[in-house]
């Protein structure tokens, strides 16, 4: 299995006698290498700069400060249990809308991309209006950290969704159908042949949706607000930021940024602990962005 | 436009595509490129297109050496094993489309497309898109598109793989027919020795890269100039050093000191040819096919011994394939003389 | 279709399918339709005047047109990008791509926050690597409309090369080697065959680049400081509003916004079955 997360098969290796528009050419690479590195990894290589700029005994009182633990702690704990939460009911829904027939799955399949769409911001405000102190439902958890849990969950459902309806699409009933005549209940055959052919998707989404849940700001912003207690890593860093604390900003923000890499490592070890389904990174996250499922089963 | 191939040598990575390969195609020819999977057939074509640059070696179309020339300049036709259509456009724009790049004008363009739709039989569904169409009407549609420009050069890369045996059949003979229309030097690369034999001028046989055989379906079949030449165009028994083809092998119920004992295993009627499959005292598997007259004649039954006597076997010196001479001597004499001899009964 | 769907062997009891049903549908329903219409309700709760005049007001109007100025710059920039990208990582083998490809990938795992602080710090006027330079010369990055372009480019600089990579590899190659033959040089094969089969998937980037970009909120509120009426996006707008107690314009903005999330919902739908087609 290739390491090289583009892979492709060789039948689609450029052959020679072909040039379309110079972008192989030193031309189209510079422009391609210098877009990057001017959008992206210039940016970020002066946010590393500034976090080590006053030391890294700076870098580490920032980071350890009590507020700042708080938020990490907050943060991370936070995003675990909405993962976990999101594992489940998403892959539920993915079953539902894979191998289940009811009225309106279409629309359900296509409202799944809704926290893609949506601005976080006007998450925020609806989630607020929903389930804070005007709720239609009386329940009233605004500004708690569970209303962050819940906001997570709105930012990250569709992850663990698109990532596991493709394989359930994919899937090969004939197994299924195998089992089922040699005996086996439909729990069992859920458990030992269904759930381990999903579970390189299931874990890729999962840690996709973690990435984004640690970073995640504008849903959190108004539904849990700033308070010391609810107060996720991004709010803490934004408001270092206001009080002129840069130094700070960026220790923490440094701490983001090496979970994320680590997210998207892991991402890339599982593909590969998975590789028989010769899916890469950027196929998760294609899948993420709901690139080709209809949500039908065949 | 004759093509000719001198020295050509192209690897992917470690694997040796090509070796020192030249051949010749006489202008107006229809040439085949036989070999199994892996022969090098497939690339040499590609490598006359230009889709392929050789490593060594040169590529000479109609006296020019072509070889640096990229292939929008090569003026080849090309027609690939899966049709590579261009799926977005109609049938009419596909065809079309070589002549559009040329910037023929509009009526220019629209008579000569349906001047070969009607060639390919096709005209009506000029509006079709690909997709619409059966495999063998994307091939032909494939096929005019190559013919619109007029090329100098026709190839084709195994251009009936991925039909239907019927349809492939049936394409192979009208390839055939349009070709004696057209005279378009046209070379194309197959695996079915029975599709190049039935159609070609001129087979050349490649495996490994190398360059086998070149020669018409008889000269290959009479003369086979090795062991793979021989088992490729035909079906082959191998006793010790020579080959006998299965209806050179005659079948009789009394031994001599030309026959070999064999024990008939199995009697198979496929149509109009029967099948019998011996296994000789050392154990060596043959068959020899015969007639329904013959088989009705000798009153074959499983299980019984019968005496095969070759007609007429080949034996090649040496094991290297592309130096030997195809020798037919009758199996038992003692001479094995390079000259051919057909045996006597 | 439907016969083979619900053959199926695990959840076949009744019992079961509904029990996953209401499980499933109702989790959804809590978390992503109350939402949706929730904002109906109180954007129109005083009726449809207070919403009206928020939106219209001098600072709505700007807002609404800043959001659109970011799509218009920033969706081509990355459209061109994304296609040259995926060109690049599909049809030449270059050792660089791996890393290019994991780069690609960082915007989807980075938290906005740290996207708009790592601009902040670059384009800072104080000690920013490029500040102070380009204040010489009379360029304002921060606070002001370049910086925000900056980061509305980076947040959503992956989705036209995501979704482009996997047609441009269903496609194969043949059909460009055929144009080639027919006496296509590469501009052509790349305009007539490349790029028309390729085009539903660049338009379903498309789609996601401008939701990205017509939503981000974290990334602009660091690099933009949030000026009313001139470095103010439509989101940005909602959470002024909102700070101010000004709910209509708070919720007036998000049905605006809301609206557009489903036409971009509508939008991938549709995309997604001419692809299918």
């Amino acid at each position: 299995m290739e390491a090289n997360p583009a892979a492709l098969p060789p039948s689609a290796a450029p052959r020679a006698g072909i040039r379309l528009p110079g972008v192989g050419t030193g031309i189209g690479r510079g422009y391609v290498v210098l877009y990057l590195s001017l959008i992206v990894l210039i940016p970020l290589a002066a946010l590393v700069d500034k976090s080590l700029s006053s030391g890294l005994d700076n870098f580490w009182t920032q980071v350890s400060s009590p507020q700042a633990v708080r938020s990490l702690k907050l943060t991370l704990v936070a995003s675990l249990i909405v993962v976990a939460i999101n594992a489940f009911f998403g892959t539920i829904i993915a079953w539902l809308l894979v191998r289940d027939e009811f009225p309106g799955k279409a629309a359900v399949n296509a409202i799944i991309d809704l926290p893609f769409a949506l601005p976080t911001i006007v998450a925020s405000l609806t989630l607020l209006a929903l389930y804070g102190n005007e709720s239609p439902f009386g329940i009233d958890i605004a500004f708690t950290r569970t209303a962050v849990v819940v906001a997570l969950l709105f930012v990250t459902l569709p992850f663990v969704v698109r990532a596991v309806q493709p394989l359930l699409i994919e899937m090969d009933r004939e197994m299924e159908e195998a089992a089922a005549s040699l005996g086996a209940s439909g729990f069992t055959i859920f458990r030992r042949i269904i759930f381990p052919n999903l579970l390189p998707g299931l874990a890729a989404g999962v840690a996709l949706a973690f990435a984004r849940a640690l970073g995640e700001f504008g849903s959190v912003l108004i539904f849990a607000g700033g308070l010391p207690d609810t107060q996720v890593s991004s709010v803490f860093i934004r408001s270092q930021v206001e009080s002129g604390n840069e130094t700070g900003a960026a220790a923490v923000s440094m701490v983001l940024l090496l979970a994320s890499l680590l997210c998207l490592a892991a991402i890339s070890l599982i593909q590969r602990w998975g590789s028989r389904h010769e899916r890469s990174t950027s196929d998760v996250v294609a899948n993420a962005l709901n690139k080709d499922v209809s949500g039908g089963g065949v | 436009m004759g093509i000719s191939v001198e020295g050509a040598n192209k690897s992917f990575g470690d694997f040796q595509a090509l070796d020192d390969v030249s051949i010749e195609v006489p202008d107006g020819s229809l040439t085949a490129l036989l070999g199994p999977s892996g022969s090098g057939k497939s690339t040499l074509l590609r490598a006359i297109a230009g889709l392929e640059t050789l490593d060594g070696g040169r590529v000479v179309i109609d006296d020019e050496d072509v070889s640096k020339k990229p292939t929008q300049k090569r003026e080849v036709g090309f027609v690939f094993q899966h049709y590579a259509a261009f799926k977005h456009m109609t049938v009419y724009e596909n065809v079309g489309f070589g002549l559009k790049i040329r910037k023929w004008d509009k009526a220019k363009i629209s008579d000569r497309v349906h001047e070969l739709l009607r060639l390919v039989q096709l005209d009506g569904l000029a509006g079709r898109y690909p997709s619409q169409l059966s495999g063998g009407q994307r091939q032909r549609m494939a096929l005019a598109r190559a013919l619109a420009v007029e090329p100098q050069v026709l190839l084709l890369d195994e251009p009936f793989g991925a039909l239907d045996a019927k349809v492939r059949k049936d394409l192979r003979t009208w390839l055939r027919h349009l070709h004696d229309e057209m005279h378009v030097t046209t070379i194309f690369v197959t695996h079915d020795q029975e599709e190049a034999m039935d159609v070609a001028d001129q087979l050349v046989v490649m495996n490994n890269g190398q360059v086998e055989q070149t020669g018409s379906a008889d000269e290959l079949y009479e003369h086979p100039a090795n062991e793979f030449v021989m088992s490729f165009v035909g079906e082959v028994n191998r006793l010790g050093d020579d080959f006998v083809r299965p209806h050179d092998m005659e079948v009789v119920l009394d031994a001599d000191d030309r026959t070999k004992e064999g024990l008939v295993q199995r009697i198979v009627t496929l149509g109009f040819e029967v099948r019998v499959e011996l296994v000789l005292s050392d154990g060596t598997e043959v068959w020899a096919q015969l007639t329904r007259a013959e088989l009705q004649r000798l009153e074959l039954r499983e299980g019984q011994i019968a005496y095969l006597r070759p007609i007429q076997a080949k034996s090649f010196n040496g094991s290297s394939p592309s130096a030997s001479q195809g020798a037919s001597t009758p199996p038992g004499s003692q001479d094995d003389g390079e000259a051919e001899v057909s045996a006597a009964v | 279709m439907s016969s083979a769907s619900a053959r199926s062997h695990v959840a076949s009891g009744a019992v079961s399918r509904w029990s996953l049903r209401v499980l499933g549908l109702g989790f959804l329903a809590l978390l992503l339709v109350a939402p949706l219409v929730i904002i109906f309700f109180e954007t129109f709760k005083d009726g449809i005047q207070p919403p009206l005049d928020a939106i219209t007001s001098p600072n709505g109007l700007h807002a609404l047109k800043l959001s659109l100025l970011m799509v218009v710059i920033a969706v081509p920039l990355n459209t061109i990008f994304g296609v040259a990208c995926a060109l690049l990582l599909v049809r030449h083998k270059w050792k660089g791509n791996a890393l290019i490809d994991s780069v690609i990938n960082l915007p989807f795992a980075l938290s906005p926050i740290v996207i708009g602080l790592a601009l902040y710090l670059l384009y800072s006027t104080n000690d920013g690597w490029f500040g102070p330079t380009l204040a010489e010369a009379g360029l304002e990055v921060l606070f002001s409309v370049p910086g925000m372009v900056l980061a509305s480019i980076f947040v959503s600089l992956p989705f036209v090369v995501r979704e482009t990579v996997p047609v441009l590899q269903e496609i194969g190659t043949e059909q460009e080697q055929a144009a080639s033959t027919l006496g296509a040089n590469g501009w052509q094969t790349f305009w007539r065959i490349t790029l028309p089969a390729i085009r539903w998937g660049v338009a379903y980037g498309v789609v996601l680049t401008t939701a990205r970009v017509l939503g981000e909120f974290g990334a602009v509120t660091i690099v933009s400081g949030s000026i009313s009426g001139k470095t103010e996006t439509l989101p940005l707008f909602v959470s002024k509003e909102f700070e101010r107690f000004s709910e209509p314009g708070a919720y007036g903005a998000s049905l605006v916004l809301a609206l557009l999330a489903l036409m971009t919902l509508l939008a991938m739908n549709l995309l997604k079955r001419k692809e299918d087609a």
